[in-house]
């Protein structure tokens, strides 16, 4: 197989356009939040200013390798997820370094970031830290069974492993979303979603006004900088695989933003409706009502 | 000075049976002095850091007098600091503002401390209400500080018994203005006269049973 290096230069635009437009999307939500209290909220270009700030803080302090790692370790999770699935459906510049198969390495890169994060957090050697990772791994693996199983029920369903052909068979008509022909595995999977996107009712990891913020406790000026361009890039890249999956993938960055804002409009929602869940209540609210679902999809197909 | 026992320096038996000595102080911490961080080479990179630090303060979240109940209704949909880029972090490590809501005992004036140097440089201080002026209302007291300016580098003081929210805002403006000419050198102050300021400090903490600087 040929390594075809054009790609590279496209991959990176790629990268460029979802950094900005996570930037502003996750600004969006967030005032979107505030509207519905009533409030303002944020300018919509806050989240590049506080970036600016924390790369400019003069002084920033270590506590040990792994400690430089946990954010590194973060940022590739949410670019190798990026850039393994095909952004743009049938275009060449915008299929970045997909492949057959690539959905197995793809659900491994959604847990990758967690884990260096879990490393890196823990060097840092605050209490606060160490309890918000097993806050965050307990509920993070259990909003990605549902997540699993139904990726695997409609890896079953197309008889692939490749994003790109899943895609493909959902072309021609919205009737051919995965969404109408397998909606049991949709259902477990957007429910599962609620739970990766830090928002409540399940946000109480990072929540401040819980255990201070959870694992990036320690994290400061450049760490948390690298974080919050995770924080951008990673919403994105998991939406583009549910969008894949699910609602048909995007011809043009057009139908890219508006299904991907959609998507995460869905968590905002739910979000501004419910209140926070402790995370057993939260384990307990995806084993019972998410799992299940997975499971009967798969049954089903 | 009194020391708690567990900072205490000792001899300590590890699980293998081998008996090693600890000092707490010394061991777990670092005992590095603080140094001057000057700022950008460029001036215009300067420039821009400090609008976007201007334009991105983050308030520890930490309150000590009364003052603390007017940060509050800042976050409510009536004042809403978030729509000037004013947000509370949960964590000195994150924050670049400190307020001192109000009257310091010096109980509390020993933690300030410690929340103030775990911050990051540049780090600015607001001092809110008259009591951290000159002692406000509690100025006999036997167990709060008067001057504020004596412990931490103040780079704000908002005037009133207690303050209004809306003061608070346009306390955040004008640290803004500060900020952008360049003048919120505070973090940079402390160091410089970091003698003096713990000189005073070491004289109302009896207790002080912590490194010179915590990093
Ligand atoms: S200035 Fe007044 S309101 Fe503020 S802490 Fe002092 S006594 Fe309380």
């Amino acid at each position: 197989m040929s390594f075809d290096w054009m790609k590279i230069p496209y991959s990176l635009l790629t990268l460029f356009i979802v950094v900005n437009y996570g930037f502003l999307l996750n600004a969006l939500i967030q005032k979107i939040g505030a509207r519905v209290g009533r409030r303002h909220g944020i300018p919509i270009w806050q989240n590049y200013v506080d970036m600016i700030k924390n790369y400019g803080l003069r002084s920033s302090i270590t506590h040990g390798v792994m400690f430089y790692l946990g954010p590194v370790f973060r940022l590739s999770g949410g670019v190798g997820l990026l850039l393994f699935v095909p952004t743009i459906y049938g275009s060449y510049m915008f299929s970045n370094l997909s492949f057959a198969g690539d959905l197995i390495l793809a659900l491994y890169f959604v847990f990758f970031g967690t884990l260096g994060m879990a490393l890196g957090a823990g060097e840092s050697g605050h209490p606060h830290a160490a309890i918000g990772i097993t806050r965050g791994l307990s509920q993070m693996t259990a909003a990605e069974l549902p997540f699993g199983l139904a990726v695997f029920s409609v890896a079953l369903q197309y008889q692939t492993l490749s994003v790109t052909e899943i895609v493909a068979a959902q072309q021609g008509g919205i009737l051919n979303w995965t969404l109408f022909t397998n909606p049991l595995a949709v259902t477990a999977a957007m429910l599962g979603f609620l739970g990766s996107m830090m928002r409540p009712p399940f946000d109480v990891v990072l929540a401040p006004q819980e255990i201070p913020i959870g694992p990036p406790t320690e994290y400061h000026s450049s760490y948390l900088a690298l974080m919050q361009t995770n924080r951008a890039i990673f919403p994105v890249a998991k939406i583009v695989i549910y969008m894949n999956l699910f609602f048909g993938g995007a011809d043009d960055w057009l139908t890219f933003c508006f299904k991907v804002f959609l998507i995460y409009l869905w968590s905002a929602f739910v979000g501004v409706v419910f209140p926070r869940f402790r995370v057993e209540q939260s384990i307990r609210w995806f084993l019972v009502w998410a799992v299940p679902l997975g499971v009967l999809s798969i049954v089903v197909v | 000075m009194a020391m708690k026992p567990e900072l205490m320096k000792r001899m300590v038996k590890g699980p293998d049976g081998l008996e090693f000595e600890v000092e707490p102080l010394r061991d777990y911490y670092c005992e590095a002095p603080p140094t001057v961080m000057p700022a950008a080479y460029i001036k215009i990179v300067e420039d821009l850091f400090n609008w976007a630090r201007a334009e991105s303060i983050w308030i520890l979240g930490f309150g000590t007098g009364c003052g603390a109940i007017e940060m509050r209704p800042l976050m409510t949909p009536r004042f809403d600091a978030y729509r000037y880029g004013v947000q509370w972090r949960p964590t000195p490590r994150q924050a670049n503002l400190f307020i001192i809501s109000g009257y310091l005992s010096t109980k509390t004036l020993k933690r300030a401390i410690r929340a103030y140097e775990q911050m990051q440089n540049p780090k600015y201080v607001i001092g809110l209400g008259s009591c951290t002026i000159n002692g406000g209302m509690y100025w006999d007291s036997y167990n709060t500080i008067k001057r504020l300016d004596d412990y931490l580098p103040v780079d704000l003081y908002i005037a009133g018994c207690m303050p209004r929210p809306e003061a608070l805002l346009s306390g955040f403006m004008d640290l803004k203005k500060l900020i952008r000419a360049g003048k919120g050198e505070g973090a940079n102050k402390y160091v410089e006269n970091f003698d003096w300021y713990k000189a005073n400090q070491k004289r109302v903490i009896h207790d002080w049973d912590m490194p010179d600087y915590n990093w």
